[in-house]
C-alpha cells in the first residue's frame, strides 16, 4: 500500500497517465503530482497517484552525493553539486 | 530511471565504504546508539538486504510506528466489518482485508458473505461506485500522507453519490512525537519516512528536531539511501548537533508536493485517535471536514459494530511495544508460534510492512 515505485509516462489523458512499471502498463493519476509532466517524464506512484515528478538531474546528483561523502569531504561535495548548507538543514539551530 | 541508475543505489562496493564510515562516526561516538525509522519499506529494506548485519556493533536500528495497517485500529476495522455486514460494498488495499477486528476481519466477513473488495487505489474504489450506482461503496481507507492525498484527490473530483469513505487515516508527525516523549524509548535518531516526506516536505521536522533536540534525517530506500542517511544521522549524533537533513533529495524537497497537501487538507483534519497497541496520539487520525460529510461514511450511516469476543491470544500481543521501539518480535511469545502470516494474531504478522511479518519473512532475524 505504501510502496512507491517509479515508472515512466507513456501517454497522457487529462488527469490519468499510462505509467510503464518495469514493462507493465498501469493508468495513474496525475492530478496530484504537483508539477507539470509529459510523455517520457518518471514519476514517482503511490497507490495509483503519481504523487511527485522524478527529475532526471536529481538521480545524477544523489549519486554524486554518495561520491561526495564516500570521499570523506562531504561539505566540499555539496558545493560542488551546488547545494547551500542552509538548503540542506546541516547544522545545528543556530545555524539555520 | 534505467535498471543501470537504479543497480547504483546497490552498489555493494560503496555499500561497505560507507559502512567503514559508520564503523568510524561509531568509534568516534564511544557508545551505543538506537535510530528508529518509521516505515514499513525501510524496515522491507533494511531487511532483504541484510543490512543489519553490516552495521557497527553498538548501532541498533528499529523500527517504530512505521506500519499504517498495523497502528489501524481494531474498533475501525471493525465499523469496516459492520458496513461490509449490512450489505454494503467495501472496498479496501490488499493489506487490510486480513487484520482482525475485534473478532472478525474482513476476510471473515468476506467468507460469510458480504461483498469485500480488495482495490490497488482509492480510484479504483470510486470505480466500483460507478459501476454499481445502486449500492453504497465504502472505501475504508487507511494509510499515512502517502494514501491520504489520493483518497483525498477523489473526494475532491465530483464523486459518485453512492461512494463514500470510512477514514482511518493517520498522520506520521505526531506519533513521532509521542515516540519521543515515552519515557522508556532512547532514541537518539530518526529517520523519517521518505515517501511521506514527498507529500508534506522535509522541512515539516524543523520543529521536531529543536523541540526534542534529536535529530531527523529523511532517507530513501535503495540500501545506499539507507546506509546514507545513517551516515547523516551518526555524524549528527558523533557533533552533538539536533539537525535535519534530507538524504533523499531526488524526489523529497524542504516544502514538499504543496499540490497534494492542499488536497489532503481541503478534505481532511486531525483529531485525536487511538493508534492501536500504542497509545491515544493526539492530532494524528485525519477525519473528514464537515464540507465532505456526504461522502464520510460515519455521518451518513449508523454505524454500530456488534463486536463478540475477542481472541483471548491478542491480549498476548506485543504488536504495540514493537511499534513504540521497545521491543522486538523475537521477544513476543507468539512469534512464529501461534502468530504467522496464515494465521496472525496481531496486524503486525498481516501487513507486508508489519515488523513480525518482515522478520518472519526474512528467517526470524534479519540481520543473521
Amino acid at each position: 500500500m505504501c510502496l512507491g515505485i517509479p515508472g515512466q509516462i507513456k501517454s497522457i489523458d487529462g488527469t490519468k497517465a499510462t505509467v510503464e512499471f518495469w514493462d507493465v502498463e498501469k493508468d495513474v493519476r496525475i492530478d496530484i503530482v504537483g508539477d507539470e509532466v509529459e510523455e517520457g517524464d518518471y514519476i514517482l506512484n503511490h497507490a495509483g497517484f503519481a504523487i511527485r515528478k522524478i527529475p532526471d538531474e536529481e538521480v545524477e546528483e544523489t549519486i554524486q552525493l554518495y561520491e561526495a561523502i564516500l570521499q570523506g569531504d562531504e561539505a566540499e561535495g555539496l558545493e560542488e553539486i551546488g547545494v547551500p548548507d542552509e538548503e540542506l538543514g546541516i547544522g545545528g539551530p543556530d545555524e539555520r | 530511471m534505467s535498471d543501470s541508475e537504479t543497480l547504483q543505489f546497490r552498489d555493494p562496493e560503496k555499500a561497505d565504504r560507507l559502512t567503514e564510515r559508520l564503523q568510524t562516526l561509531m568509534d568516534e561516538i564511544g557508545h551505543p546508539v538506537n535510530i528508529m525509522h518509521v516505515c514499513g519499506t525501510h524496515e522491507q529494506s533494511i531487511a532483504k538486504y541484510g543490512l543489519r548485519s553490516r552495521l557497527p556493533d553498538g548501532l541498533s536500528v528499529r523500527m517504530g510506528p512505521g506500519c499504517p495497517v498495523c497502528v489501524t485500529n481494531m474498533p475501525e476495522v471493525d465499523e469496516a466489518v459492520a458496513l461490509a455486514e449490512d450489505g454494503k460494498i467495501v472496498a479496501t488495499y490488499g493489506d487490510m482485508f486480513q487484520v482482525p477486528g475485534t473478532e472478525k476481519s474482513l476476510a471473515d466477513a468476506k467468507g460469510e458473505g458480504a461483498d469485500v473488495r480488495i482495490v490497488y487505489s482509492a480510484s479504483e474504489a470510486h470505480e466500483i461506485a460507478e459501476e454499481n450506482p445502486d449500492e453504497d461503496v465504502i472505501f475504508f481507507a487507511t494509510g499515512f500522507e502517502t494514501t491520504a492525498a489520493p483518497t483525498a484527490a477523489v473526494l475532491t473530483d465530483d464523486p459518485a453519490d453512492n461512494f463514500y469513505v470510512l477514514s482511518a487515516h493517520k498522520y506520521v508527525p505526531p506519533a513521532m512525537e509521542l515516540v519521543a516523549e515515552l519515557p522508556e524509548t532512547d532514541i537518539d535518531g530518526f529517520l523519517a519516512a521518505g515517501h511521506a516526506a514527498v507529500i508534506t516536505g522535509y522541512g515539516i521536522f524543523e520543529e521536531f528536531v529543536e523541540k526534542y533536540e534529536t535529530p531527523v534525517v529523511v532517507g530513501g530506500f535503495e540500501p545506499l539511501d539507507v546506509l546514507l542517511a545513517l551516515e547523516r544521522l551518526l555524524t549528527f549524533i558523533r557533533d552533538g548537533e539536533p539537525g535535519l537533513d534530507n538524504a533523499y533529495r531526488r524526489v523529497v524537497s524542504e516544502e514538499g508536493n504543496v499540490a497534494a497537501q492542499d488536497r489532503m487538507w481541503e478534505v481532511f483534519e486531525t483529531t485525536s485517535g487511538e493508534w492501536r497497541g500504542i497509545a491515544e496520539i493526539p492530532d494524528a487520525n485525519m477525519v473528514m471536514r464537515e464540507a465532505y460529510a456526504d461522502h464520510d461514511a460515519r455521518k451518513q450511516f449508523d454505524i454500530a459494530p456488534d463486536v463478540g469476543e475477542s481472541d483471548p491470544l491478542t491480549e498476548q500481543c506485543i504488536c504495540g511495544d514493537i511499534m513504540a521501539g521497545q521491543a522486538d518480535p523475537d521477544e513476543c511469545a507468539l512469534f512464529g508460534e501461534e502468530c504467522t502470516p496464515q494465521n496472525p494474531v496481531g496486524a503486525c504478522m498481516v501487513s507486508s510492512e508489519g515488523t513480525c511479518k518482515i522478520w518472519l519473512e526474512y528467517g526470524g532475524q534479519p540481520d543473521l
